[in-house]
């Protein structure tokens, strides 16, 4: 990706006013400075980088210029004309377009009807489906974004719905494009497919404000970089001499160590082994196709693989959480196919899900009580079957106090707390108690620099005190620098076992797209 | 992995033997087959009976043999057990053929009943008829929780806003109206129209500006109907002294009605009845035919996703809702100013609830909900009719309230068995607070 395109700010830039302008930007919610004298300028043509930790304050500044939210102090300036944007209707017609994180997309809806939404295309009184299907074939094609018009949401892939999403702001005529956090839902294949789209598109006049905090993303696209911290910014500055280290430290504020510093595994007895299993996903389609896996005590087995190949399939059967339809699951000694999920987690298996706010907490509960999910029932937290309350509040602070959970209480609701720290709490309560084997599916996706390597920390420190640890990860970077050993999943069996030291993210790359390489067997086990 | 192993891979499809909705229902049609095959149609009287299509005298009518009818029946729900029983291949069609096979219970009841009866025959265009005026209220109801619904406001007070215009707009007439008068009728009901908007606006601002729990603000407005009507039917109506007034009159559609033998059966009725089909059509065009109608449905998807569009969804919600009232409201009417020409307390007689089973039946769309309707009508309408055949096995007569419950045990079948999941709008019953 080197030489994508010359990352200097284009010209027009010192003539010109900038084309977007903020201004000591003020938002305050109650007992949190969301942004504090926030400045920001976008020039045309230009992307800029918006970095910063979860809750360092980027999603409540781009909502601010968007209008979701209204600024309790300071200015926005477009083209040098001062706005003062009520709702997002005004952003839009304003030329503002906006990709959230969590896509804002009807699945029931066909492509274009959420496309059209809001500026709807009609003929008299009625919708004009034709047209609109036309304008956005004509869109897509001049900016390379391949959508049917036709097809149900619901239906396409991430990556697909992302680009009617872009596709959804260039409809309405948007020349600034927010892109909050857009790579990371993405495979590392998409993830390039979508930088070729930025790159058409900013050649083609658009200027990009991207959110993001994957280090390595800000230094292949961004023109510029501000990066906030605790709602403040706290750097701004052109790509040119920044590293990734620089950035990192910016960022959270102290010196952040990327390598994860860890010593040869010592593996021991086998922890878990599947042979010849068999599991089918939600829609009946059977995704794990005849899985061996062996994982050994005191061994980090990483599994890489693009999503959708049996992933989750693999890590819910094993856990208990879906019936394998064929095969069978040992770990720890036991046959454990079809016991249940509590069963499996009294033997001495944890599970840090990859879907954290469907299986990995309760919402509504309490952060003490979220930590005791797995333990509530224990002689410690309740006695004759009513709740101790001290003690579940002891535990919980004292685990909040030893995972670094930055919250004001262990009786606040769980979701008031940030991602990175709800994740810190999942880990927490699953690696806390009698523990041999960890499964652990996508345990850093949607955290910061600070978070990451603290859990990354965490996972090491289990190994080396014997726990035998699968880990699932879309993250190539994850899966390389944590495993010690890497399967590739391929289509739902593994396509070959590397030795972590040995593996390249060219080779990975090649095995998880096309299933083998030149050199598939050269570290078979 | 070779292309030999993706390739026995991606094959190993095929079905397994465990049951399924599918072997379940073929299983079920497969027993009632053998039984109609085996038992019923043997022991079943032999003389011919007929599907009347004029009104006596000497009608006009279809002859049939109820035993072959049973047989055929019967060999077509084996078919049926054949297909969802069978491989992979057969569920496409298994599907269609389990929908047919369910609502064949009706012509089965229809015939075993009157071969089961005296009478030799029975007219069935009447029935039709009949079933298309008692499913009036029902699919304007149901239109009424479309509206609500697809915006994303839950409407249990279905039931509670007809009432209440049914109670308000006969109460105008009976303030106001001479005898006869059919200018005051017309008065009256859009009177009822307006008092369906209102108390559909209560609903709206409960759950809208005020967030109550939507299923707590509808039953809140069922009840207030029941205590408001009955005070103003004993307290105004009975004053008045005109506790019962005109209908609306019948209207034959021209050429339609003129057809022989069924024309004037079926295409003369009274007015609200054809605004029925009016607004469930219109329902349908400005529902997905129209910009406002996208962005109602979106509201009752994915009220965020509305917002960031710059769409007004707390407005957009409001006008949905009273929209659905007001035609609620024309559903009073027809109870009190089609159907009846009075008012009675509790007159509507739970029809708002069956209207959203006909809502949830028609997944959520404007003609699912006007089929749904017709169903619950049919079903109506079928038990008053074999009330009057007398129907008798071995002597004893069978009770009218066994077969009123059958229709619904054919809408059980129905849903569970041939429909399967109906799924609703995503953000139906969640409240909606704009993103500040």
């Amino acid at each position: 990706m080197g030489s994508f395109w010359a990352r200097t700010p284009p010209a027009t830039a010192r003539v010109a006013p900038p084309l977007l302008q903020v201004d000591n930007l003020t938002k305050t919610f109650p007992g949190v400075v969301a942004n504090q004298d926030v400045n920001l300028t976008l020039n045309e043509g230009e992307i800029h980088c918006l970095l910063g930790e979860n809750g360092a304050g980027k999603s409540t500044l781009v909502n601010m210029v968007f209008g979701l939210q209204q600024p309790d102090a300071g200015e926005i300036y477009i083209r040098g004309q001062r706005v003062n944007f009520r709702n997002s209707g005004d952003a839009i017609s304003a030329g503002i377009g906006m990709v959230h994180q969590h896509f804002q997309l009807i699945p029931v809806f066909s492509v274009a009807e959420n496309i059209i939404l809001g500026n709807e295309i009609t003929r008299g009184t009625f919708l004009d489906i034709n047209t609109a299907r036309r304008q956005i074939s004509k869109l897509a094609e001049r900016y390379g974004l391949t959508v049917d018009p036709d097809a149900r949401v619901g239906d396409l892939s991430v990556g697909e719905q992302q680009r009617v999403e872009l596709v959804k702001a260039l409809f309405r005529d948007a020349d600034i494009l927010i892109l909050d956090e857009p790579t990371a839902v993405l495979t590392p294949g998409e993830v390039d497919d979508f930088f070729a789209v930025v790159k058409s598109l900013t050649s083609q006049g658009k200027s990009i404000i991207f959110i993001t905090h994957k280090l390595r993303e800000v230094l292949a696209v961004a023109h510029r970089i501000t990066v906030l911290r605790a709602g403040q910014v706290v750097g701004s500055t052109t790509v040119k001499g920044a590293t990734q280290q620089s950035l990192a430290n910016l960022m959270v504020g102290r010196d952040v160590v990327f390598r994860v510093e860890k010593t040869q595994a010592n593996p021991g007895a086998l922890a878990l082994q599947t042979q010849g299993l068999r599991a089918h996903d939600d829609r009946g389609v059977e995704t794990v196709t005849g899985l061996d896996v062996e994982v050994r005590a005191g061994e980090i087995f990483g599994i890489a693989g693009v999503e959708g190949n049996g992933q989750r399939e693999l890590v819910e059967t094993i856990c208990g959480m879906r019936s394998a339809s064929s095969g069978t699951v040992h770990a720890l000694g036991q046959n454990i196919t079809g016991w249940s999920p509590r069963k499996i987690n009294r033997l001495g298996v944890a599970h840090i899900p990859e879907n954290r706010s469907k299986h990995g907490v309760v919402e509504q509960y309490s952060i003490a009580n979220n930590l005791v999910l797995n333990r509530y029932n224990h002689k410690k937290f309740s006695t004759r079957g009513v709740r101790n309350t001290a003690a579940i509040q002891a535990e919980a602070a004292s685990l909040v106090e030893q995972f670094d959970v930055r919250t004001t209480g262990v009786q606040a609701a769980i979701s008031t707390l940030s991602g990175g720290n709800q994740q810190k709490v999942v880990v927490a309560r699953e690696l806390t108690g009698h523990l041999q084997l960890l499964v652990v599916a996508q345990p850093t996706r949607g955290l910061d620099v600070g978070s990451i390597e603290f859990i990354h920390r965490k996972i090491i420190e289990l190994r080396d005190r014997g726990v035998a640890v699968l880990l699932v990860s879309a993250e190539l970077d994850e899966i390389i620098s944590l495993s010690d050993r890497i399967g590739v999943l391929y289509r739902g069996r593994l396509a070959a076992t590397i030795n972590a030291a040995d593996a390249t993210r060219e080779e990975l790359g090649l095995l998880m797209a096309t299933g083998s390489s030149s050199s598939t067997d050269r570290n078979q086990p | 992995m070779t292309t030999a192993q993706q390739a026995t891979a991606t094959t190993h499809t095929a079905r397994q033997f465990h049951l399924d909705r599918s072997t379940i229902t073929g299983l079920m049609f497969g027993i009632i087959g053998v039984a109609l095959i085996a038992g019923v149609a043997p022991a079943i009287d032999n003389t011919t009976r007929r599907f009347n299509l004029e009104r006596p005298p000497d009608p006009a009518g279809i002859g049939f043999n109820p035993p072959t009818w049973i047989i055929a029946i019967g060999v077509f729900y084996l078919i049926t057990a054949a297909l969802g029983i069978g491989p992979q291949q057969a569920q496409r069609w298994a599907s269609h053929a389990r929908v047919l096979s369910a609502l064949g219970l009706v012509p089965l009841v229809l015939v075993l009943s009157l071969a089961l009866s005296d009478k030799a025959g029975t007219n069935v265009v009447i029935l039709l008829s009949e079933s298309l005026f008692l499913a009036t209220p029902l699919a304007l109801g149901a239109t009424t929780g479309l509206w609500s619904e697809r915006a994303g406001i839950i409407n249990i007070g279905i039931e509670g806003t007809m009432l209440s215009s049914a109670g308000v707009g006969y109460m105008t007439y009976a303030l106001l109206g001479e005898a006869n008068s059919t200018g005051w009728l017309w008065f009256s009901i859009v009177i009822a129209v307006l008092a369906g908007g209102l108390v559909a606006a209560l609903l709206a601002v409960l759950s809208i500006r005020f967030n109550v729990n939507q299923i707590v603000s509808g039953v809140v407005i069922n009840l207030f109907a029941l205590g408001l009507t009955g005070f103003l039917r004993s307290e105004v109506i009975f004053r008045t002294g005109n506790t019962s007034g005109v209908r609306t009159s019948e209207i034959g559609l021209p050429l339609l009605s003129s057809i022989p033998v069924i024309g004037e059966q079926l295409f003369t009725s009274r007015p609200i009845y054809w605004m029925m089909y009016l607004i469930v059509f219109s329902t349908w065009l400005v529902m997905y035919r129209t910009p406002w109608g996208l962005r109602v449905r979106a509201c009752g998807e994915n009220p965020h996703a509305a917002e960031t569009l710059g769409i007004n969804v707390l407005r957009i919600r409001y006008q949905s809702v009273i929209l659905g009232g007001l035609i609620a409201g024309l559903a009073g009417a027809w109870f009190s100013m089609e159907s009846q020409g009075g008012f009675e307390d509790n007159m509507t007689n739970a029809a708002g609830f069956i209207a959203l089973a006909a809502l949830i039946f028609g997944k959520w769309t404007p003609w699912g909900a006007f089929a749904g309707a017709l169903l619950f009508g049919f079903s109506r309408a079928l038990g008053t009719r074999l009330q009057f055949l007398g129907v008798e096995v071995s002597g004893f007569e069978i009770p009218s309230e066994f077969f009123q419950s059958l229709p619904f045990v054919v809408t059980l079948v129905v849903v569970a068995g041939a429909v399967g999941r109906s799924v609703g709008p995503a953000a139906a019953g969640t409240p909606f607070s704009t993103s500040k």
